[in-house]
């Protein structure tokens, strides 16, 4: 390993050198330099490296060596469902069977690839109690807008175009209101109460018709069950409105209970958190959606059917709420969560939210003499600290995070949950062994600790990462964010 | 469970730390009626070595075929070294990167994918990468609205390909957002049109192709001076790969860029994961969605990088932010990084004149069968539509019994073609020869 590696890509290049191999071309008499019009082609050239694959091969080993993942250690972020990505599935997806599928391929030569889309859609169905499932949106905040459009469809085909407005609780995800937004729609801000569920009395008033639906959670970004849900089902219901659950804590309630049985009408999946697919640095994902019966026709198109003779075709239904992909969503990630739930088949499948709720609880209780714990009770897949009890060191939230990567562990989510000043959000995930999570705890204490006896050295963490505190400010108020920038 | 650590004895362990009795204690608060009391109806758990040969049998119910289908994703050559490298567990395996002391590594290969996409693109600044190309021209196109405050109606060209068409209508359809067509004239943009519908001065934004969606290299002079004396934005949905040899989006005037970096190796895999590319201007950069990587300094003055400008995003702002979306596409913007350094400058264009070669030698092969003829007669890259006197269909279903995907049909009388570097000579002859004998 080269140590404090640092080059650009673009500062290895040396002109000659290539890093590509291609077939001669075989045909003789065709020129595309001469014969494509001058005012059609580039004036410029770009600069891009000129390298070899060997270059590629080390420049990018070294940049994953200043990385941190699943892989390389415990990464408890809050609402992020961390867990292990097995390998099977990138074998699985990477099948050169799937691998090679054109798109416009005709369906008859794509059986296997469609019976894969059709029975995880299925698989989805049971697992979350919602008749009908689309895979064709692309992340969870992507699912999250096509849910909210076939809300709006929904109510636009009943004629009630005054259904504008969707009710987002406080504590919710910032996509939330942001796919709200974006899906056209006003958004009302329902309070908690103290103890962080939805306050059902500050609701009542908010239900009108002019209410879409409702946007929730369960269990909510505290980690807390909404045990008023059927309540809250019965009163949106009850003015007209639709309940659409975020699926970002599914993990929890995993084979305990099902967002359909809840009363909910609409719900996206992660399959990137709860079904294992591995989150690339930020993606790709896939943000499936479900409706209940008596919505499927809303779903985006295309859709996927299975005939009586039970060939598998692509649909377009006229009700849709549209397009919102490509084609099928991100296909190579659905076969990654498909491989997985066959993996773990009926008989785990269930354990997954008891163990995630598990691990949650027990890290919960081993750190709350440490750290406030705003909310007492059973947490489900995770739980909020608001800072450390002993705030009179001035060591923050984010001192705190900081100094957790000098210990070889990624952060928790911080300063989320909005409801907290000093939100630490931990998720331990089902795959995290007690040996591992004693070790995390050994070492938040530890830290606890620090911030009484020596707090400098937590302020002013990390120290020992390949980079240390960066300058923010900066790089937002006089953006590089090219080479050439950069370069000046 | 392999993916389950748990002993009995932790279990209990446990348990006992968190002061509860049961496993069914950690849900104790959920009301009785919404538990699931009963078996899934899910296959039971299947080995490494039954998955396997279940994927198996399941690949055999699709047939492997000579692509010759284009219209928004080729079948280009992807490099040996590009799956080993994404497929490391510090890249595949990391979240967003939100603690930049431990994610260096993917926040520079972001910068690296930003630098690339502005070379190729000429835009002055890019995002860390979009799901794919029709909601990245979505995206832009609420940029012009949001940009142009006053005005909601966006106008897109007719060539534009119909997959990132009815993206485009849904994403605008709940945004109150108005699209009109600009007309289209043999297999261009019909620019006369396009002034005729900028006169209302209710133009936030144009968009256009290139190449479009019939494989024409459209000229596109004078169009932004157009549209800028309209105070409209002119957004152009380009093919990455091509811009290795096209006249870059900047240079048109664009000030939006877009589209889908499929054609920079990725492979097909039936629709996805791509990754979408969207670029700007520096005018318009406070207006761009998703997340910006920029660099920086760490306190002891090493060079750094770090996601910046994050006052657009929905974490930060919610309801207010440019766009709901959350992620990018980071691994496939790796992806497509490492493409673009394996090939450089040269490897580009090598690619676009091996498949321009191609598909010119094979666009005259069928017009001399007589069987097929150009439909425009217009500058094209490495696909182009043809009219045939036999029905599409007709000529698809006897390809296909060749293990030939025959293109893409997009007419009662429309067939468009697409060759790229990996189709051989004896593979076009072949397609050739089984129209000719029609």
């Amino acid at each position: 390993m080269i140590r404090n590696y640092d080059k650009l890509i673009f500062e290895l290049s040396k002109e000659g050198r290539v890093g590509y191999s291609l077939p001669k071309s075989e045909f003789d008499g065709c020129c595309m330099c001469s014969e494509l019009p001058a005012n059609l082609c580039r004036e410029s050239l770009p600069i891009l490296p000129e390298v070899t694959e060997f270059d590629v091969v080390r420049h990018y080993t070294n940049l994953s060596n200043k990385n941190f993942g699943v892989d390389t250690g415990f990464y408890p972020l809050g609402s992020c469902t961390m867990k292990y990505n097995p390998r099977i599935n990138e074998e699985m997806a990477a099948h050169p069977a799937f691998a090679g599928l054109h798109p416009d391929a005709p369906t008859c030569s794509a059986q296997g690839a469609l019976e894969i889309y059709y029975n995880l859609a299925q698989a989805l169905s049971e697992i979350s109690g919602l008749a009908s499932f689309t895979l064709n949106p692309y992340a969870g905040a992507h699912g999250e807008l096509t849910g909210l459009m076939i809300m709006r469809k929904y109510h636009i085909l009943r004629g009630d175009l005054k259904r504008t407005k969707v009710i987002v609780p406080d504590s919710a995800h910032g996509t939330n209101p942001a796919s709200a937004a974006v899906c056209g729609l006003q958004i009302v801000e329902v309070k908690s109460t103290p103890k962080g569920t939805v306050d059902v009395e500050d609701l009542k008033p908010l239900l009108d018709d002019t209410v879409a639906g409702i946007m929730m959670t369960n269990p909510n970004t505290l980690g807390i069950f909404e045990t008023e849900i059927p309540e809250i089902s019965r009163l949106v219901h009850e003015c007209g409105g639709l309940l659409y659950y975020d699926g970002a804590n599914l993990n929890a309630v995993l084979g305990k209970c099902r967002p359909g049985d809840m009363g909910f009408d609409i719900m996206h999946i992660n399959l990137h958190k709860t079904f294992s697919t591995p989150h690339g640095g930020g993606g790709p994902g896939d943000g499936p959606v479900g409706v209940r019966a008596g919505l499927e026709h809303l779903l985006p198109n295309p859709q996927v059917k299975k005939g009586a003779d039970g060939i598998f075709y692509l649909d377009a239904d006229n009700a849709s709420a549209g397009y919102v992909s490509n084609f099928l969503g991100n296909f190579a990630v659905i076969m990654r969560a498909y491989t997985y739930i066959l993996t773990l088949g009926r008989e785990n499948v269930k354990m997954v939210g008891p163990l995630a709720v598990l691990n949650a609880n027990y890290v919960k209780e081993s750190l709350k003499e440490e750290y406030y714990l705003p909310i007492e009770g059973v947490c489900k897949h995770e739980f909020v600290f608001d800072g450390l009890v002993d705030k009179s060191t001035g060591v923050t939230t984010l001192d705190i995070a900081k100094r957790l990567l000098d210990y070889g562990y990624h952060a928790p989510t911080i300063y989320f949950p909005l409801l907290f000043h000093q939100s630490i959000m931990i998720e331990p995930t089902e795959t995290e062994s007690k040996e591992t999570l004693d070790e995390f705890i050994g070492v938040m204490k530890k830290v606890a600790c620090e911030a009484i006896e020596n707090p400098d050295v937590v302020k002013s963490a990390p120290h020992s990462t390949p980079v240390r505190r960066l300058d923010e400010t900066t790089a937002a108020r006089f953006p590089k964010t090219t080479y050439r920038q950069m370069k000046g | 469970m392999k993916y389950f650590p748990h002993t009995q004895d932790d279990i209990d362990k446990m348990l006992q730390v968190a002061g509860l009795k049961s496993m069914d204690d950690l849900f104790g608060e959920i009301p009785q009626q919404l538990l699931f009391n009963r078996e899934f109806a899910l296959p039971e758990a299947m080995s490494e070595v039954e998955i396997r040969k279940f994927f198996e049998a399941l690949g055999k119910k699709n047939s492997q075929l000579v692509c010759f289908a284009g219209a928004g994703v080729e079948d280009h050559y992807s490099p040996s070294i590009i799956n080993p490298i994404i497929s490391r567990g510090e890249f595949l395996t990391a979240y967003t990167p939100y603690q930049p002391e431990i994610s260096q590594g993917t926040l520079q290969y972001i910068f690296e994918y930003q630098s690339m996409i502005c070379e190729l693109t000429g835009m002055d600044v890019a995002n860390a990468s979009m799901y794919d190309g029709t909601t990245a021209t979505a995206e832009a196109m609420m940029m012009t609205v949001a940009a142009a405050k006053k005005r909601n109606k966006v106008l897109v060209s007719a060539t534009m390909n119909p997959k990132v068409r009815r993206v485009v209508d849904t994403y605008a359809l709940y945004n109150g957002i108005v699209v009109e067509s600009i007309a289209e004239k043999d297999g261009v943009t019909d620019l006369a049109d396009l002034e005729i519908k900028l006169q209302g001065d209710d133009v936030a934004g144009v968009i256009l192709a290139q190449p479009n969606f019939y494989g024409v290299v459209e000229d596109y002079t004078g169009v932004a001076e157009m549209c800028h004396a309209r105070k409209a934005l002119m957004v152009m949905n380009a093919n990455p790969l091509a811009l290795a040899v096209l006249r870059t989006p900047a240079e048109w005037g664009a000030d939006i860029a877009c589209g889908d970096g499929q054609t920079l190796g990725i492979p097909m895999n039936y629709g996805g994961p791509y990754v979408g590319y969207l670029a700007c201007t520096n005018a318009l950069v406070r207006k761009l969605p998703g997340r910006i990587v920029g660099s920086t300094t760490d306190v002891d003055g090493k060079r750094a990088f770090v996601l910046t400008l994050q006052a657009r995003e929905q974490h930060i702002r919610r309801e207010k932010a440019n766009s709901n979306i959350c992620s990018n596409q980071s691994l496939m913007a790796l992806f497509v990084t490492i493409y673009m350094s394996l090939m450089g400058n040269k490897g580009l264009k090598e690619v676009n004149r091996l498949s321009y070669d191609g598909a010119h030698y094979m666009a005259n092969k069928l017009v001399a069968t007589g069987k097929c003829s150009m439909a425009f007669d217009k500058p094209f890259l490495n696909e182009f539509a043809v009219k045939t006197t036999v029905s599409p269909e007709k000529i698809q279903e006897a390809l296909l019994a060749k293990g030939i995907l025959g293109g893409v049909r997009i007419a009662d009388d429309m067939l468009l073609l697409c060759v790229t570097e990996q189709r051989t000579k004896d593979e076009i002859d072949l397609l050739v020869e089984t129209v000719k004998n029609l």
